[in-house]
């Protein structure tokens, strides 16, 4: 009895040092740098010809969710489940999406029909060749069409009212309104018709071929020699392991056991001699994120206050050694066409302009709030500790609320029930993922902000297909969320990769994926 | 035989307890295996239905009785977070409990193989050679914990000298030798902090024997000192030696845990982590009735085989 209960605390006391991903961090466009060699970018850091051949050993934080990837939801799990499968197109490192298992596309004037053409010769792990049935019920069960309860599988994917095969190798997606964007939902996998084991024994198009799975430890992947893309992949087999914690990785990565390690901290990266570091960006949106429905953030001179009061640069500087990007509203910098960089520095640090705004606000004393942080996450702590600091100056008191990932899902995303809190979100290639969240009726505007002139920039940004004029209102509602100090928004995180120094070819992502096709030992 | 019947009542009591409290407990604190599995962004109606697939949304006390009468017929259920995998807790434990028990084995062989003849010896020529210094050393080595020693060992045998490669476990199905090799360190750090109260406590009982009557006698007799020791003292002073060891194997078996996380084993300890964290409590309830059956079961077994080797305790009670 007593035992049990030893344990159960001791267990309890090591959760703490677990860490879970929450968003999954994406990656940046270039990578910069290696922390002994100098600066080199990692994209042309070849040093001559790549080679074929060799196993490589890739750490994880995160046990799979599911091996099917329409199943799949883990941001941890889709990025490695990337390397077997690919959809009708998939992302490429500019962020760009290009065609996979099609060949061409087509988009209506009105955005209601896609039309793919296959790209001939692409087959299945299994040896099959992947036909227009294939891509049909794909896209279909990922609708839900297929399914009974007509739920859709994948986000986003609910817009498809029917896929029609034209000829044995034209397939068209129908939507049942207009969605210029809707192009960055087909990277879903395309899978073989009516295959039963996709969940025991996966079975895609990528790169990678399945070999084995054992829960809670690995998966073994080995290189598809039949990829229709030719020249990758190099390597012969690829193991992702699942690490035991953050702690005794270190150790593995100084031993030599693991050969590639995305998710090193400023800390782990000090300490790590043995191995490479690539920098890049995690794409992700961190800020201090306000509950625009409470007072006192009902008042925007009290959100602007804030801003002013906040010293970005040296957040970056204490809790990331000075990496990062700055941002000035909710889009990160690695959507590079949509992001408006001319508003990065609407609030300059100005501590008497803080006092001032707080004053006509009617807060001349200051005031004092809770913020709501997911413990699991140490970046996020150490910049509300950073925040802490930085708003005595002005007499804001702030208190830190560490909680338990788990609630902050249900209390403070879902339930809205916080004043304050600090976390880093993600988003898709479609500007719309991230600028919806501060839509006044959208489900997951977790800030309760609102404001019509918002609303409408938005649903015209949404419902254009001209690229310019979109790219324009995109910077245009920006700058909105940036005037009406929405949120502080703070940064886009560094993204740290600990590499083998035989290692190179790793890729950066403007999203959560890691790709090993591009990877070769030397 | 009395004494053995109420015995095991006692302990079906507390196994009952055990297990209560374990369920009850995740009824207490915040967060769903539901949202875990699904993620941050999923619907609510999604969230909803999976609830109601893995019976969540039935009463608590419904829940309990349900799982109880699974583990009496040995069905423990499936496991939460590997439900996308048809996943059962059996299948995931199949793959754990080996690991578990043979860094416990290893573990217990080196405590043996070790602690008797180092006890015997201090025994015998500590008194002249300077016991404090013997009882020092064994006091700080005992006093360390198995994880710290583990973490010195990685950092020294993994990194310094590269005798190992921590991280590289290899699994007992696809290379038993290799596997039993990556045992050893982790095992070795078990062991230690164990040898050495086992070391102590033989080094005790033996100085308390030597003062007895009945070596006296013996030497009396024109005996030898080895012949003293290795004939009559060690017999009766092994004796309490056992209940030690007992308790020994039961916290090895369970409570490698720690050790299992510094050197990245794919044991219990490891599922049982991520089961809390991922709310998954079929599992959890699963390794908190292991290590609960065998804390007891094998202090139960100790109790009795003492009464049989030792008839004096049978009076006792």
């Amino acid at each position: 009895m007593r035992k049990s209960i030893l344990s159960k605390v001791k267990a309890a006391a090591l959760l703490l040092v677990l860490t879970v991903v929450l968003c999954g961090c994406g990656d940046g466009k270039e990578g910069t740098g290696a922390n002994t060699a100098g600066p080199t970018t990692a994209s042309d850091d070849t040093q001559g010809e790549p080679k074929y051949g060799g196993n490589i050993v890739v750490g994880i934080q995160q046990d799979l969710d599911s091996l099917d990837p329409h199943l799949a939801v883990g941001a941890g799990t889709m990025e490695v489940l990337f390397n077997m499968f690919e959809g009708l197109v998939k992302p490429n490192r500019e962020g760009d999406l290009v065609p996979a298992v099609a060949e061409s596309y087509d988009v209506s004037e009105d955005s209601t029909v896609y039309t793919f053409k296959l790209r001939s010769g692409v087959t299945f792990h299994n040896g099959a060749p992947v036909t227009a049935e294939d891509v049909k019920y794909s896209v279909e069960r990922c609708a839900g069409i297929l399914s009974e309860d007509g739920k859709p599988l994948q986000d986003g994917l609910e817009a498809v009212k029917e896929v029609n095969i034209k000829d044995a190798s034209t397939v068209e997606v129908v939507l049942s309104e207009g969605d210029s964007e809707f192009i960055s939902c087909l990277t879903v996998a395309i899978l073989p018709k009516d295959y039963k084991e996709q969940a025991a024994k996966p079975v895609g198009t990528g790169p990678f071929c399945f070999v084995s799975y054992t829960a809670g430890q690995n998966i073994v992947m080995k290189k598809n020699e039949n990829y229709w893309q030719k020249g990758v992949p190099y390597l012969d087999q690829v193991e992702f392991r699942v690490v035991a914690n953050t702690d005794s990785v270190l150790m593995d990565m100084k031993a030599g056991a693991i050969d590639l390690y995305p998710y090193l901290t400023d800390a782990q990266a000090k300490e790590l001699d043995n191995m490479d570091i690539l920098y890049g960006t995690s794409n992700l949106v961190q800020a201090l994120y306000l509950n625009n429905a409470k007072e006192p953030f009902n008042k925007k001179e009290v959100r602007q206050a804030l801003c002013y009061a906040i010293d970005r640069q040296m957040i970056l500087d204490m809790v990331a050694g000075g990496k990062g990007t700055l941002i000035g509203s909710n889009l990160y910098p690695g959507l590079k066409s949509y992001f408006n960089a001319d508003i990065v520095n609407t609030y300059p640090h100005d501590t008497e302009k803080a006092k001032e705004l707080l004053a006509q606000a009617g807060y001349p004393n200051g005031f004092e709030f809770t913020v709501r942080v997911p413990s699991n996450y140490q970046f996020h702590m150490d910049t509300a500790q950073v925040i802490v600091e930085q708003l005595k100056e002005i007499g804001v008191t702030m208190k830190i609320d560490a909680i338990d990932w788990n609630t902050w899902v249900s209390d403070v995303y879902a339930g809205r029930n916080f004043e304050a809190t600090v976390i880093g979100v993600d988003s898709t290639l479609a500007p719309k993922d991230l600028m919806l969240r501060y839509q006044s009726e959208y489900g997951k505007n977790m800030c309760n902000y609102k404001s019509d002139e918002y609303d409408e920039v938005l649903a015209k940004a949404i419902a254009t297909i001209k690229q310019d004029e979109k790219e324009t209102l995109y910077k245009q509602a920006q700058k909105i969320l940036a005037d009406d100090a929405a949120s502080v928004f703070l940064q886009d995180p560094a993204k740290l990769v600990a590499v083998g120094k035989n290692v190179k070819g790793y890729e950066f992502y403007p999203l959560f994926v890691q790709d090993m096709s591009t990877v070769y030992l030397q | 035989m009395r004494f053995i019947g109420k015995k095991i009542i006692t302990v079906i009591l507390t196994l009952l307890l055990v297990s209560f409290v374990t369920f009850f407990a995740f009824e207490v604190i915040p967060g769903d295996p539901a949202t875990n599995l699904l993620g941050t962004d999923a619907a609510p109606e999604q969230i909803a239905s999976l609830r109601t697939q893995l019976g969540l949304d039935r009463p608590v006390m419904e829940r309990y009785v349900d799982w109880l009468g699974g583990l009496l017929r040995g069905d423990l259920g499936i496991s939460y977070q590997y439900y996308q995998h048809n996943m059962t807790v059996a299948d995931l434990l199949q793959e754990r409990v080996p690991v578990t028990v043979t860094l416990g084995l290893l573990a217990f062989a080196m405590i043996l193989i070790t602690s008797i003849p180092i006890g015997i010896l201090g025994a015998r020529f500590g008194k002249k050679n300077g016991t404090g210094l013997f009882d020092t050393g064994n006091q700080a080595v005992m006093a360390i914990p198995s994880f710290v020693i583990g973490i010195l060992f990685v950092y020294l045998f993994g990194i310094v000298i590269e005798w190992f490669t921590p991280g590289s476990y290899v699994s007992y199905k696809e290379n038993f030798s290799r596997f039993l090799a990556y045992l050893i360190t982790p095992a070795a750090a078990i062991a230690i902090p164990k040898a050495a109260m086992v070391v102590k406590f033989l080094k005790s009982e033996i100085s308390g024997q030597m003062h007895l009557d009945y070596v006296r006698t013996a030497r009396g007799k024109g005996a030898g000192e080895n012949r003293i020791l290795f004939r009559h003292v060690l017999k009766n002073a092994l004796m309490p030696v056992s209940t030690v060891l007992g308790v020994i194997v039961a916290e090895i078996l369970a409570g490698s845990l720690v050790v299992e996380q510094v050197f990245n084993l794919p044991g219990m300890g490891r599922a049982l982590i991520t089961a809390i964290s991922a709310r998954d409590y079929p599992v959890v309830q699963a390794i908190v009735m292991y290590i609960a059956v065998l804390v007891i079961g094998i202090n139960l077994l100790v109790d009795i085989l003492y009464r049989f080797i030792d008839p004096r305790s049978r009076e006792a009670v």
